[in-house]
């Protein structure tokens, strides 16, 4: 009874603080916008415009929930379901830390420790395509399709340079768990420093399945209008605009994790012993959380920076040079560590 | 240690119902805020402003159909790479070389794909 209630509450606080980073990310992005373009940014909503994303939301709520006449009502009520679903389950199997004590109980801070953690996000990643292929499909709009089909083709393409890149991390720590990857990247032994080339075709990939610039042809406005989500409105668009800030988040939290040390950080040894072990827990949380930050602002720091593909140049990154790099890179790991360094 | 029992799944379990709970509302609820006003020109697809022809159900490229074949092919070959490098240390040399074959079967699979020009977005 007292783990459910323990996990119960640890699922609430993880949820709220993903809402709420999703929802100041659009203020972030904004911001990052507008710094990089010389710009002030939205500045009118409470002091530097910092309640501007809560003025958004109240806004998306009382707006009109549009359903155009030709389109499949149950499945375009659907689509935009499935992608906030994804996008909010993935949370669960993250280590955020690794155990508080409190009131006598040694609570551990990830939701559910389970051994195909890394499984785990891939199959919701998997089905936040559905999302936008139903979505998309049920608009019955001729942009919205074009933008659904672009998405799709595009995020399973990427899914597979992702799953293969992933490997090499998997043969490193022979487990799928991610809180035993985390683990094992005790202080500065970060995964990155072992799997550069890895993490390159990670994070290509991860811009890829956000559908992120230079990858976000599904809805490059100039031709396609708004993608997938051209017929959308109120929280149903809101839904569709949350879930990417929230796929980007898991994204930044998951190169943190897989490549980035995740909590870990140097010195944490030292502070163990000498704060206590609740203090290094609190610091742990920050240091994840500040390399999550910055992997969002990466994000949008690339957004204002690239220009987007053509989609011939995307599927052939993809397929033809993410693929075939992603391979060498598992050969090379395996080969490496079979007969050079056991 | 870990365990794969159905103990360590029942977060999963909780979280799922908070997820549902929080979606359903939302798509319940939020629909009932907002003002409503109907007419035909109103419900129909937005295309530019002009009107609309026609509807979305018409033809596509295939490329977009091959691709989504050869994803289903390729990714059930990535799933196979996992029990591999799970087990990596302890299945030593004699494992490496298996899985070197393996690629190899990928690969030539792969060229093929190449050569018969599945993957040229151009033509």
């Amino acid at each position: 009874m007292d783990l459910i209630l323990e996990k119960s509450i640890l699922i609430i606080v993880i949820f709220s603080i993903t809402l709420v980073i999703a929802m100041y990310s659009t203020y972030m992005e904004r911001k990052v916008a507008a710094f990089l373009q010389d710009r002030i940014g939205p500045d009118r909503a409470g002091p530097f415009g910092i309640l501007q994303p809560l003025a958004d939301g109240g806004k998306m709520f009382f707006k009109e929930d549009f359903i155009p006449a030709k389109s499949e009502r149950w499945l375009f009520i659907l689509g935009p379901g499935i992608a906030m679903l994804t996008a909010l389950m993935t949370s669960a199997v993250i280590p955020w830390g690794t155990s508080i004590e409190m009131f006598g109980r040694n609570i551990s801070l990830q939701v559910a420790d389970i051994n195909i953690g890394i499984l785990y996000v891939m199959g919701f990643l998997s089905i936040g395509v559905y999302g936008i292929m139903v979505g998309g499909w049920a608009s019955n709009n001729k942009y919205s399709l074009m933008g659904a089909i672009r998405a799709s083709s595009q995020m399973i393409s990427y899914e597979l340079a992702m799953g293969l890149s992933i490997i090499a991390i998997v043969m490193m720590n022979e487990s799928l768990s991610l809180s035993v990857i985390a683990e094992k990247q005790d202080s500065w032994h970060w995964n990155v420093l072992y799997q550069p080339l890895g993490f390159l075709i990670f994070i290509v990939c991860a811009f890829a399945e956000t559908n992120r610039a230079p990858f976000d042809l599904a809805e490059c406005d100039s031709e396609l209008i708004g993608g997938y989500h051209t017929e959308y409105s109120s929280m149903k668009l809101g839904f569709y605009l949350f879930a990417e800030y929230i796929n980007m988040f898991i994204s930044a939290t998951m190169i943190s994790t897989l490549y980035f040390g995740s909590y870990n950080f140097p010195g944490m040894h030292w502070v163990g012993d000498h704060l206590g072990h609740n203090w290094l827990a609190i610091i742990e949380v920050a240091v994840l959380f500040s390399k999550i930050i910055f992997f969002i602002f990466f994000f949008m720091w690339v957004r204002w920076t690239l220009p987007r593909f053509r989609y011939d140049q995307l599927m052939h990154l993809g397929w033809k040079v993410l693929i075939p790099l992603a391979i060498i890179n598992m050969l090379i790991t395996g080969g490496w560590m079979t007969y050079v360094w056991k | 240690m870990l365990d794969s029992s159905s103990s360590s799944y029942m977060p999963i379990v909780l979280q799922s119902i908070v997820a549902l709970g929080f979606v359903g509302l939302v798509l319940v609820l939020v629909p009932m805020l907002g003002p409503k006003s109907k007419g035909s020109t109103k419900t129909d697809n937005f295309e530019c402003g002009i009107e609309a022809q026609g509807d979305a159900r018409v033809k596509f490229s295939v490329k977009y159909f091959l691709t989504a074949i050869l994803f289903v092919l390729f990714d059930v070959e990535v799933i196979f790479f996992y029990p591999y490098a799970v087990n990596f240390k302890s299945l030593g040399s004699p494992g490496f070389l298996a899985v070197v074959m393996f690629v190899a079967f990928f690969l030539i699979g792969f060229f093929y794909v190449l050569k018969k020009g599945a993957l040229e977005w151009e033509k």
